[in-house]
């Protein structure tokens, strides 16, 4: 794999942020997290907690009903390729080649051909999919088209990647290939990342924080952050027994029912 | 690549049929589609001679036999027998294939961006919307005495009919294919820096594609439906203009002879339209 030059990065500030849907729902509500430039946060909590909606509101999908969220001290108004988003389900474009997806972002910018060429050649490399430029999105796997997802983000030199539960879809095997090839990138990139999972090993072990959140409309709370653990492990070895220390913290924390109010 | 993780998954291979095999499946095809229509053929040739009566009222003996019919045909096109109709295809082929080829292409230039319009914008849905409802369910045929008093008699008239007739089908194929864009696609578009307008034709038109297609294929086989009609309105050559000429002369075998004509015309249209289509296209994936 080639490796990426460093990339832009950004802080991110949210504070008293609260969220209701049509029909009275309140998603989450008093949500307050900073994290700073070039960290890896991983938010996890039980189904419904809000953690879409959380990344939803920072990728500027949905606005927030109430409170302050900030991507580089700019206040989030809409979706902009200064946040890149994977999405479980790829979001590729089925009519585009390998290329031309990755290609899509600095095309866009109305940078000169032969940069958009250069800049789309170097993310396929770092995802490792060179030969397969020239497919189509329905002849890769899964794991190949999330490949193809990132390296699409990527050439946009997003200054924050916001990731929900991409891995989800994925065979074991494949997943831990994209987790490892996930961390190296952000090494090289040091691009802020909120990565949303359901999978706490996956979270402890990618992650610099993470963010449990509980609550959302089954438990008649609306969604927040219950506690943030900082990973402060210098090895990520998912079978050492300080690694399995911290899973069993935040699994305690995900499996916490709030008091309903 | 220097290091580590290489992709371990290869694509789904696509396992090819043997070439003998889809030739056997070809050829018991073609030979399951020739009995009927050769036993209509007998059927037509027997009824004529015995000058049936079916249903409907059908005499049978005001038929052409097949044979005049093909006889016809090759008057019509290589001039066999020198009369009214010889050689006369080859004017009347262009005159309507043209015709049909403007109104579509007008059609199909109208309703497209409509379509997708009002497929993404409930405004522009609103606004639209009750006037095709309204306008829709009028058939050409019905149209023809209002043209011909305010258009007059010529190509224009006939064009008008075959833009109106083809212009529905392609915007209901547009609007729906334009409302069914997954929402995945218009977010991705979006958070890698596309414009609004930029969504509808990066995402929303090839997204709408197989839509729109089909809506194209109905509106050109309308076009020749409506060819015929449109061609009452006294444009001297075509393929309409000639089966209403045989008709006044009586004679049933160029009647026949046109028919055919027009349907092979529509169905080869249709074949040109996809093969332009892949032409245009390749491999890519665009119509389902
Ligand atoms: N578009 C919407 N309209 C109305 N309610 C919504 C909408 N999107 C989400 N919700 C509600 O908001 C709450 C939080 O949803 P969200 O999708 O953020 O949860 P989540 O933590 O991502 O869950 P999961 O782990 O299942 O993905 C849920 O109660 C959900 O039903
Ligand atoms: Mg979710």
């Amino acid at each position: 794999m080639e490796h990426l030059a460093a990339g832009r990065t950004a802080d991110v500030r949210i504070a008293g942020l609260t969220k209701n849907y049509a029909g009275a729902v309140t998603a989450m509500a008093d949500v307050d997290l900073t994290i700073p430039s070039g960290e890896f946060v991983a938010v996890v909590g039980a189904s419904g907690c809000g953690k879409s909606t959380l990344l939803r509101i920072l990728a500027g999908f949905e606005q927030p009903s109430a409170g302050v969220v900030e991507v580089g001290g700019t206040p989030v108004t809409g979706p902009g390729p200064d946040r890149g988003v994977v999405f479980q389900d790829y979001g590729l474009f089925p009519w585009l080649s390998v290329r031309e997806n990755v290609g899509y972002g600095p095309a866009r910018k109305k940078l000169p051909k032969a940069e958009v060429a250069a800049i789309t050649d170097r993310f396929i490399a770092a995802v490792g999919l060179t030969r397969f430029a020239g497919k189509y999105p329905a002849q890769l796997s899964g794991g190949m088209q999330q490949r193809v997802a990132i390296a699409r983000v990527l050439a946009n030199d997003p200054s924050l990647l916001l990731m929900d539960e991409p891995f989800g879809a994925l065979d074991a095997l494949t997943r831990s290939d994209l987790q490892a090839e996930l961390k190296r990138i952000h090494v090289d990139t040091r691009t802020t990342v909120v990565f949303v999972t359901h999978s706490i090993e996956e979270a402890v072990f990618l992650a610099d924080r993470v963010v449990v959140m509980t609550g959302g409309a089954a438990h008649g709370v609306p969604g927040h952050i219950s506690r943030i653990v900082p990973v402060e492990l210098a090895d990520r070895d998912v079978t050492s027994p300080p690694f399995n220390e911290v899973k069993r913290e935040i699994a305690e924390l995900v499996h916490t029912v709030p008091e309903p109010v | 690549m220097t290091t580590s993780t290489v992709p371990v998954e290869a694509a789904a291979p696509t396992v090819p049929v043997p070439p003998a095999r889809r030739r056997r499946g070809r050829l018991r095809t073609v030979l399951l589609g020739l009995p009927v229509p050769l036993l209509f053929l007998l059927l037509w040739h027997v009824g004529r001679e015995n000058a049936w009566e079916l249903p409907f009222g059908i005499r049978m003996g005001f038929l052409p036999y097949p044979a005049d019919v093909a006889r016809g045909l090759a008057n019509y096109a290589f001039g066999t027998r020198d009369d009214a109709f010889s050689n006369l295809l080859w004017e009347d082929l262009p005159a309507s294939a043209l015709r049909v080829l403007s109104g579509f292409a007008l059609a199909t230039l109208v309703a497209v961006p409509l379509g997708v319009l009002m497929g993404r914008f409930s405004t522009a849905h609103a606004l639209f919307d009750p006037m095709i409802n309204l306008f829709r369910p009028i058939p050409a045929t019905a149209w023809v005495p209002l043209v011909a008093l305010l258009i007059g008699y010529g190509d224009q008239a006939s064009i008008f009919l075959i833009t109106l007739s083809a212009f529905f089908p392609v915007v209901l194929g547009t609007i729906s294919g334009a409302r069914q864009v997954p929402e995945r696609l218009l977010e991705a578009a979006r958070m890698l820096g596309t414009s609004g307008v930029g969504t509808l034709l990066r995402v929303v038109l090839p997204a709408a594609a197989p839509a729109i297609v089909n809506g194209m294929r109905v509106g050109l086989g309308l076009s020749w439906v409506i060819l015929v009609l449109s061609e009452t309105t006294g444009v001297p050559t075509g393929l309409g203009s000639t089966i209403f000429l045989a008709r006044d002369v009586v004679q049933t075998d160029q009647i026949v002879v046109g028919m055919i004509c027009i349907a092979v015309a529509g169905f080869l249209s249709d074949r040109l339209l996809m093969l332009l289509f892949r032409v245009l296209f390749r491999d890519r994936p665009l119509i389902k």
